[in-house]
């Protein structure tokens, strides 16, 4: 999941200096959507901890983002805007117990039967916030933006200058989310949780409680998709059910597959191509959706390696290194959704 | 509540529950058999439900389209099979998920170049556009009954196929061991493609039945595929009795819950899947590994 080699380490570090640099020459409307393709790439990030990472194929992610999102608006008295220092935990806090709970309920599945539930406890959550009164029902509502700081002492959040604020705050917010799966991810919990990806049953049968590193890794993945749903409101101000709907998952699928499966810096590639593609085509089309639909038929048809995949040849040893040697095992072969049970036989009318 | 509303309510519920029965039996079959899970399966009800607007449209009347539904659903699932699905049998669940997600915005923005993003409403047919007195004051449409009688029929016919006949046989077979069935000298190439087209044919009939009822309306197969998907969790994957007893709990719950608690009545479903969930991870009807 991690660079591997010295070059691939500097090529990561140069891509972050070259994401710094940028607002030095772009004009500030690309501004805003730099911004928006870092929380779209946080959200996807924390994704990967689940899909690439554990072998988890989740349909519901969007629940925490727009859990973690509804949470800012609904702890926000009346119009007043309330301090980061104090919105993000709770945002964070709240999509986390929300993973807890979901998690502890569809993790008793596996494969089709996780991708289902998942995908229906959180349109079960798009529910409570479209049918009840919770956060302005259907039409959504506007929601103070949090204070970058404290009253008093807080980055500019001005019309004019919020492009520029929000570009380097969702891209620090993206680089120390990236920084964090990278540090889970070579820690001791975070091979159990590849290993459980790879072979849950030789994890089982070592000993490990795949079910409660399962359970936290959800549970850590949901949080981090509540701090990618907080940026979301930080950045645009209000709040509606499409927040929590499951097209947004499937776009993070999306982003994942797209970026390349096996890395960590294939979310953030595939988040800036997705939002680069979006407003192309938004630009020279109507048809957005359509463009995006014959996208993603063509990644899954010629790209299935993803954006990463295409420089594999030649930094296949560095970028994509795990996910090259995992895909050449057999088990690996029945895909990401973990453990290699041979589906077809266990599945019959 | 009283007796006749409380009747209006279960029947409503029981005919609810029976459309969502053919479309989650195509899922739950495509997915035993093939191992493919379609999120567009859905979307196919979209499409059977503005085929069944358009012909409306055209004709004047519904009876044409039924029929029309079912033909060209057979033929579209067949094709798709064919050119799509089964390039994926062998690939990572979740390129099958995406390629499906694909599938659904391109049959919606189809539609949308096609029939625009109005909702439409489609008339019921003249017959049978008449109710059947219950009580004094309650009465029952009677093409909900027309609805409720096809969709038990259907089912029957379904039960018939796949556990009597020679074909269904082939199904069954191919789900256990397809090498095995292949090796007998079985395509299980044409099982599988029969199978999709019938899955997709049942979600077609569905979204043109449903057509009356609801009307037809941009993305109107997101519901139906996500409850869909929560009958074949509590039915158990794969078992047709398990989605026939499945949807039909579900519809009764959906109902008789939007009837008595009105604010909660979204949430109704997914509490009991949880509640199955618990008890038992692997569906109601999943027979022991």
């Amino acid at each position: 999941m991690l660079p591997q080699t010295r070059t691939a380490r500097l090529a990561l570090v140069a891509g972050f200096v070259a994401l710094a640099l940028l607002p030095l020459v772009l004009p500030p409307f690309y501004l805003m959507l730099g911004s928006t393709a870092f929380v779209a790439a946080t959200f996807a990030l924390s994704l990967q901890l689940l899909v690439g990472g554990t072998g988890l194929v989740s349909l519901g992610h969007a629940a925490f983002f727009g859990i973690a999102a509804y949470s800012v608006y609904l702890i926000s008295p009346g119009d007043t805007p309330l301090s980061v220092f104090v919105t993000l935990p709770v945002a964070m806090i709240a999509a986390g117990l929300s993973a807890l709970v979901i998690g502890a309920f569809a993790l008793r599945t596996r494969t089709f039967f996780f991708l289902m539930v998942t995908l229906a406890f959180g349109q079960m959550v798009y529910f409570v916030f479209h049918d009840t009164g919770l956060g302005g029902g259907a039409d959504g509502v506007f929601a103070p933006r949090p204070i970058l700081g404290i009253e008093g002492f807080s980055l500019p959040m001005g019309r004019r200058e919020r492009g520029l604020t929000l570009y380097y705050v969702n891209l620090a917010v993206m680089a120390a989310t990236f920084l964090v799966l990278a540090g889970v991810l070579a820690s001791l919990f975070g091979r159990v949780l590849v290993g459980i990806r790879v072979n849950e049953h030789r994890m089982r049968m070592l000993g490990y409680d795949v079910y409660a590193y399962k359970l936290a890794a959800f549970t850590l993945a949901g949080a981090l998709a509540g701090l990618a749903g907080h940026m979301f409101v930080v950045q645009e101000g209000f709040v509606n059910p499409e927040l929590v709907g499951w097209h947004r998952s499937a776009e993070a699928l999306l982003i994942i597959i797209l970026g390349g499966l096996g890395t960590l810096v294939g979310p953030i590639l595939g988040a800036i191509a997705l939002t680069a593609l979006g407003e192309a085509s938004q630009q020279l089309t109507e048809r957005q959706l359509l463009v995006e639909g014959l996208v993603i038929l063509a990644v899954v048809l010629v790209l299935p390696r993803g954006l990463a995949g295409l420089f594999s040849r030649r930094a296949r040893s560095a970028v994509a290194v795990e996910v090259a040697t995992a895909e050449d095992t057999p088990t690996a072969q029945t895909g990401p959704l973990g453990a290699a049970a041979p589906v077809r036989t266990e599945a019959a009318p | 509540m009283d007796a006749a509303t409380l009747l209006t309510q279960v029947l409503n519920g029981l005919q609810y529950g029976l459309l969502l029965f053919l479309v989650a039996s195509g899922l739950t079959l495509v997915f035993g058999i093939m191992g493919v899970i379609n999120l567009a399966h859905g979307s196919l009800t979209m499409v059977g439900a503005y085929l069944a607007y358009a012909i409306g449209a055209a004709t004047g009347s519904l009876w044409l389209a039924l029929p029309l539904a079912v033909a060209a659903g057979a033929v579209f699932g067949a094709v798709l099979e064919r050119v799509l699905i089964r390039r994926f049998y062998d690939r990572a669940h979740l390129d099958q998920v995406l390629l499906t997600f694909a599938l659904i915005l391109l049959f919606e923005e189809g539609r949308s170049l096609l029939v625009g993003n109005d909702f439409h409403s489609v008339p019921i047919p003249p017959v049978l556009d008449w109710s059947v007195p219950i009580s004094s004051i309650f009465s029952y449409s009677a093409y909900r009954l027309f609805v409720l009688a096809v969709c038990v029929v259907i089912a029957a016919l379904l039960f018939l196929v796949i556990h009597r006949t020679r074909f269904g046989g082939m199904i069954r077979a191919s789900a256990e061991k397809p090498e095995m069935v292949e090796a007998l000298g079985i395509p299980v190439s044409r099982v599988q493609m029969a199978v999709f087209a019938l899955g997709t044919a049942l979600a077609m009939l569905a979204g043109a039945l449903s057509a009356p009822l609801t009307s037809v309306y941009p993305n109107m197969g997101d519901g139906v595929l996500i409850v869909s998907f929560v009958v074949v969790v509590i039915g158990g994957i794969g078992s047709i009795a398990g989605a026939f007893w499945g949807a039909l709990l579900i519809g009764l719950v959906d109902t008789l819950g939007k009837a008595l608690v009105p604010d909660l009545a979204g949430i109704a479903v997914y509490v009991l899947m949880a509640a199955v969930l618990l008890w038992r991870p692997t569906g109601l009807f999943a027979r022991a590994a």
